[in-house]
């Protein structure tokens, strides 16, 4: 009875089906994270571990740009900035001074920082229209600057002969793939508290905020730097995974494609972003291994894109939360649609639930 | 060398100028960022190498097609995709990008990556203070400071352009005084296509025709309205001007200066946001809420 193992597992097995099971999206996110993590394990594949990685990667740097534009409403328009900052600081930091690559990771993290700072800081005073516009800026100037000084960038060519995270295919799948989920879950964890809340009221209304005494601009920076952080992570590991830094994780497309991804997944949620990327990017990559689609991968993209928004205009995840959860109207705690009344409080979910409520 | 930036800079700027207050109206207007504005520029250049070079029209007459073809579908998408999701703002913002997005890899698809170039449409050159000038860009800045003398005819002289202002100036007030700011959104679509359509038409001859043209000039342009101001067409004309000395200047001065033109310009824009975050001449928005 008293086996501290078997109390454990008790424990977790009574957390799992109160906590977890019992609402569709969570039993959805275990289900992913369990899916990322067992998928060497089940389908090797080389291409397929190839093309998850890449999900991986893009899933952070999306989870990174709505936690800036989606909860904080800096609706950054270069987010490529922090990306390619960090994919050509862990690259010439790892062949220029030889550093391990998990120190040249943190070196771009790092460095991505000091650019949110930099971008934050400039940014401060800009709202709106007028912010994305702006910042859409940033990563071409630095796109000017890198192709003016080929010596050091490598120019057109990028730097290339990055050395690889780990020696193994697997091993370099894991790293990306427990970085993906510690940095996701983390960002998602922040959305969730104090500061997160703070953030939805500076993108609501900012200057009720600062009435309330709330020092904004320490926190539109701490935004600026940790979403910053979050993306040079992502980029870092960009370089490393594909062994080069290129001029491409800076150009417009890139920061354009996390838009897109952002709010077709849904903003100020992070799982949609992250859902979205597991959608769409291996979906474009599919197409694009036929040969006949080859040609119209990113044609097929944006019609999908086109079709998916005029139904879902507030993004794909919201939509689908609300058609598997309702939320219960007295106590706010989200249920699973199926459920007449609420699992928490036991007030009728639907019109009528009352009355099927007194047989149980 | 002085010479070169002062045509150079002035050609450039009636261009980007063309572009910028067409993104400025529909911007004042309707609220919309439209990413695709330059892609329409993209499409009319398209256009009109189709009609000039495949069907051997005569260049006036293939001229006007492409326009008034590509007017006709920006309205179009107008109503297809942009007027069902315009509560929300985001939504229009990345349809307007997936729209660029579906007419480059349209064009693509259609005509390959190649450049693609156009012959001339009047030929020779003309001699200014030891400065030869070809007509081709001659004829872009007279187009430029005609279709700008009569968008300010249309905005200032006319019904049309009197509810435009009143509606950029005030949606709900506008609504009330009983005009259809539906359908003023809509005329304003294609006022703003229009410029668009007229400025890839013009430079079709001098640029190169190619599916990713519409980027470089987007991000240009986009740098002119903040710096002039957002829905200010005044500014948009000045920062047109500013951005395009500034180009001329940075290729002809600086070394590698054709890789730091853009980079230059931008930096100015952003230090002119750093002084005046409404632009030079933005209006202060009251704080909306």
């Amino acid at each position: 009875m008293s086996n501290p193992l078997l109390y454990g597992a008790r424990w977790a097995w009574v957390n799992l089906r109160n906590e977890v099971l019992v609402l569709p999206s969570r039993t959805l996110a275990l289900l992913w994270v369990a899916g990322v993590l067992l998928l060497p394990l089940v389908y090797g594949d080389p291409y397929i571990l190839r093309i998850v990685a890449m999900t991986c990667v893009f899933a952070i740097f999306a989870a990174s740009w709505d936690l800036l534009a989606g909860y904080a409403g800096q609706i950054n328009f270069g987010h490529a900035l922090f990306f390619g900052a960090g994919a050509y600081t862990s690259a010439l930091v790892s062949i220029r001074l030889g550093v391990a690559p998990w120190l040249g990771v943190v070196a771009g993290g790092a460095m991505a920082t000091l650019f949110g700072f930099a971008v934050g800081y400039v940014c401060l005073r800009l709202r709106g229209s007028y912010l994305s516009l702006a910042t859409l800026a940033f990563p071409l100037i630095a796109l000017g600057l890198l192709f003016a000084f080929p010596d050091f960038s490598g120019g057109e060519l990028g730097v290339s002969g990055v050395r690889s995270l780990a020696v193994s295919r697997t091993a370099n799948y894991y790293i990306i793939a427990v970085v993906m989920i510690v940095l996701v879950f983390g960002m998602w964890q922040i959305a969730d508290s104090k500061f997160g809340l703070v953030l939805h009221a500076i993108r609501d209304d900012e200057v009720a905020v600062r009435a309330s005494g709330i020092n904004t601009t320490r926190y539109k920076l701490a935004v600026f730097a940790m979403s910053a952080f979050a993306a040079g992570i992502a980029g870092a590991l960009y370089a490393h995974f594909l062994r080069v830094a290129g001029p491409s994780s800076l150009e417009v497309a890139l920061s354009f494609q996390v838009v897109i991804w952002g709010i077709f997944g849904g903003v100020a949620t992070i799982y949609g972003p992250v859902a979205a990327v597991f959608i769409l990017y291996p979906l474009t990559e599919w197409l694009g291994s036929f040969r006949a689609f080859g040609e119209l991968r990113l044609l097929i993209f944006a019609v999908i894109v086109l079709l998916v928004l005029l139904f879902m205009p507030r993004g794909l995840t919201p939509w689908v939360r609300d058609k598997l959860e309702t939320q219960c109207p007295r106590c706010k705690q989200r249920n699973g649609s199926w459920r007449a009344v609420c699992r928490l409080c036991g007030a009728p979910l639907r019109l009528g639930a009352a009355a099927a409520q007194s047989p149980r | 060398m002085f010479q070169d930036i002062l045509v150079t800079g002035l050609v450039n700027g009636g261009v980007y100028a063309l572009l910028a207050i067409g993104f400025s109206l529909i911007f004042g207007v309707a609220r919309i960022v439209n990413i695709a504005h330059t892609a329409f520029y993209m499409l009319a250049a398209y256009c009109f190498y189709t009609l000039l070079v495949r069907l051997h029209l005569p260049g006036a007459l293939a001229a006007a097609i492409a326009v008034v073809a590509v007017t006709a579908l920006s309205v179009l998408c107008y109503r297809l995709v942009i007027e069902p999701v315009r509560e929300h703002e985001s939504a229009v913002l990345i349809s307007t990008i997936a729209l660029a997005l579906i007419f480059q890899e349209l064009m693509l698809y259609a005509f390959g990556g190649n450049f693609l170039g156009i012959p001339s449409a009047v030929d020779g050159v003309l001699v200014v203070f030891g400065v030869s000038i070809p007509y081709q860009r001659l004829l872009i800045l007279v187009v430029a400071a005609a279709m700008l003398a009569g968008t300010w005819f249309l905005l200032y002289r006319t019904r049309l352009g009197l509810a435009i202002r009143a509606t950029a100036n005030d949606l709900e007030v506008a609504n009330l005084m009983g005009m259809n700011v539906q359908r003023v959104a809509m005329a304003t679509v294609a006022v703003s296509v229009a410029l668009a359509a007229i400025a890839g038409v013009v430079v079709a001859p001098v640029f190169v025709v190619d599916p990713f043209m519409w980027l470089t000039p987007l991000v240009t342009m986009l740098a002119i309205v903040v710096l002039g101001g957002l829905g200010s067409l005044k500014g948009s004309l000045i920062g047109a001007l500013i951005i395009g000395y500034v180009e001329a200047i940075t290729v002809f001065v600086l070394p590698q200066g054709a890789f730091l033109k853009g980079a230059v310009a931008l930096s100015i824009m952003v230090a002119v946001l750093l002084v005046r975050p409404e632009g030079l001449f933005g209006v202060v928005f009251e704080e909306e809420r």
